[in-house]
């Protein structure tokens, strides 16, 4: 086994068990906690796939942004405390386990995954280079290509969001 | 030759994507519904940067990008609509507000 292998079995497992935990927790805020675990063993995930950029987003923009959203959430609407909501039955519980098996079992055993993708089209310039902050920046605004027409997109469904933000934070318009 | 295997990263992206659906099944709380959202949509994104690499193209961490724009977006959004239904009736239980309108 060699040392990306072992590297790639242990980010595995942590991000397994760092998902697992986000949905066994009781405490909201746990779970949030549990979440920035699993956000950054996929960064580093994507460090191994050489996304250095991509991880580099996914730290500042989900393991920054959005975590603090989700924390100052949890302590405005003050839901740190587990009772504060009624307990998830059992059945509910043994059924909804059930269900995602099944479902594993049906992604697993459906589409690439089983029938093998064949050989990589990756070569070594594609590995070194096809992740840096440069490639994707000249990839996107290159002429011909259709990324910057999402780019600009983009930024209408965050200016969108920003004014749906401060509508929906208003008590009265 | 990739010194991992691409299909151990797509494996490993539905796993993550099972337990995501699997907490919006069984959570009761919106906030941790959320969160499991979250856990869904970086599956996917993991597989976007695992096929990418597979494929030699830089068009899968583009994807990437933009699915990460969309969810800052959609966390911001739903976020503040969690907080008007907590303002309008001081509970937050996903069975209490299953109906649009109050």
């Amino acid at each position: 086994m060699s040392a990306q292998m072992v590297l790639f079995a242990v980010l595995a497992t942590l991000s397994v068990v760092t998902a697992i935990l986000v949905v066994v927790h009781r405490n909201p805020v746990r779970s949030a906690l549990s979440l920035v675990c699993n956000l950054i063993v996929l960064a580093v995930l994507y460090l191994t796939l050489s996304a250095q950029f991509v991880a580099a987003i996914q730290i500042i923009v989900y393991a920054g942004a959005i975590m603090v959203l989700f924390l100052f959430t949890v302590m405005l609407l003050n839901l740190g405390a587990p009772e504060a909501l009624r307990e998830t039955g059992r059945v509910q519980g043994v059924v909804g386990v059930a269900l995602g098996l099944s479902f594993l079992a049906a992604i697993l055993g459906a589409g690439t995954i089983s029938a093998g993708l064949g050989p990589s089209a990756a070569t070594e310039e594609s590995l070194r280079t096809g992740g840096t902050a440069e490639a994707i920046g000249r990839h996107m605004f290159e002429p011909g290509l259709p990324w910057h027409f999402a780019f600009e997109l983009t930024s209408v469904l965050l200016l969108v969001g920003i004014v749906g933000a401060v509508v929906l934070a208003k008590r009265r318009l | 030759m990739l010194p991992v295997r691409t299909e151990y990263y797509l494996v490993l992206s539905a796993i993550l994507f099972t337990i995501g659906v699997t907490g919006v099944t069984v959570k009761r709380n919106p906030i941790v519904i959320f969160m499991c959202i979250e856990l869904m949509l970086n599956a996917v994104n993991l597989s976007f940067v695992a096929l990418g690499r597979h494929f030699g193209h830089i068009d899968g961490q583009m994807t990437v990008i933009f699915v990460m724009a969309v969810a800052a977006a959609e966390v911001a959004i739903g976020l503040g609509i969690i907080v008007a239904i907590f303002r309008q009736r001081e509970s937050i239980d996903i069975d209490e507000v299953a109906l649009l309108r109050h």
